[in-house]
């Protein structure tokens, strides 16, 4: 019999526990999941994996290309996705996962339930890279292909990645603040482990000479909402997402930067 | 001509920013940003003020425009608003929308 093994992911200081007694899973989530991994024995959530072979997966339950369903049935929030089943009682806080043996499904599950607990916490998940530069954090929002993961690496050897596709943002004591996160590309890697208040927010452009100009406060919120990752039509927090992302872009400057992919660009943003 | 009553439909998050009301959509998550004068109509909308009252009364008040011109402009923005399903119309007074006031999120 195995024993099962308990890996505690902790991301923007909430610990989720994800335990498997599956050796190779457990192998591929801490591999996957390395930089946030903590030794916390009282986690703010835990999940149960089992992982199911692909053909029985298959054969179960269709359509390995399904495409995300969230839904909320009974005070339960229910997951699904071509590679993944999965349940969450945020009452209990516990939930369960069936899945294929990869690190994609429980990194989406994180995912999920990260955005579901922040749009109660004054919070997001934005897709955008983030930098810390001099202690303050630095977004970089847009599409896929607007240029999130080419800014953070240009950045100066003095700035510390926290992410180059996902960031997560919470208000804290009055501030918003950017944390790293593990959520990354299939050929990214992790962002680092720590935090700083967020200092501006950019929507990138490309264009040959970098420039910025600062937007309105509602051309800001246009901007956060078109890229915050939300995943539930629930309208309660639908309420809470937007009330934040106004709140975020009355606080927070934003600006539209374009730029060009040379390190130019970091003597416009500092 | 009759008058138009109108009120903000259900299942909307609105906020005024800077002055300019933002409504995000829950079915869909359409987000929508009304200038000035779309955002002094959208808070006029309980229900019970006919479109004509809220143009003698607020838009002409606050807007150097004549009043026959903003009933003409205020009822074209009352169409195009009710058929992105912000607002709904009726001849009639209207119960208030189950949502928060503009200031505020609501369900």
């Amino acid at each position: 019999m195995q024993v099962p093994a308990t890996v505690v992911v902790d991301v923007g200081d909430v610990p989720v526990a994800l335990s498997t007694g599956d050796a190779a899973l457990a192998t591929v989530l801490q591999r996957r999941f390395h930089r946030f991994l903590t030794s916390s024995t009282a986690p703010a959530f835990h999940f149960d994996i089992t992982v199911i072979p692909d053909e029985a997966a298959e054969n179960a339950d269709g359509d390995r290309d399904e495409d995300l369903q969230v839904r909320a049935e009974g005070g339960l929030w229910r997951l699904r996705r071509g590679d993944f089943r999965a349940e969450w009682d945020p009452e209990t806080r516990r939930g369960w996962i069936r899945q294929r043996l990869s690190p994609y499904a429980a990194d989406s599950v994180l995912r999920i339930v990260h955005t579901l607990l922040l749009s109660r916490a004054r919070g997001f998940l934005l897709h955008a890279s983030s930098v810390v530069r001099n202690g303050k954090a630095f977004l970089f929002t847009g599409p896929s292909g607007a240029g999130k993961t080419t800014i953070a690496r240009l950045a100066p050897a003095d700035a510390v990645v926290l992410t180059d596709e996902i960031s997560y943002v919470r208000r804290v004591g009055g501030r918003y603040i950017a944390y790293g996160t593990p959520f990354a590309g299939e050929l990214s890697d992790s962002g680092e482990p720590v935090s700083a208040p967020v200092a501006a927010v950019f929507g990138l452009a490309w264009a040959p000479d970098p420039s910025h100009e600062r937007l309105a406060e509602a051309a800001a919120v246009q901007m956060l909402m078109r890229n915050i990752l939300f995943f539930a039509s629930d309208p309660a927090l639908t309420g809470h997402l937007l009330e934040t992302a106004c709140d975020f872009a009355g606080a927070v400057p934003a600006f539209r930067l374009a730029f060009a992919p040379d390190a130019r660009v970091w003597s416009t943003i500092s | 001509m009759s008058d138009v009553f109108f009120t903000r439909a259900d299942k909307l998050a609105a906020r005024k920013v800077a002055g300019e009301i933002v409504i995000l959509r829950a079915d869909d998550s359409s987000l929508y940003v009304l200038n000035p004068v779309a955002s002094a109509v959208w808070e006029a909308a309980d229900g019970r003020t006919p479109l004509d009252a809220v143009v003698r009364d607020v838009i002409c008040r606050d807007y150097d425009v004549d009043a026959e011109t903003a009933l003409r402009d205020a009822t074209e923005l009352l169409a195009a608003l009710s058929a992105q399903g912000l607002l709904r119309t009726s001849d009639q007074p209207l119960p208030a929308a189950d949502q928060a006031p503009p200031h505020g999120a609501g369900a």
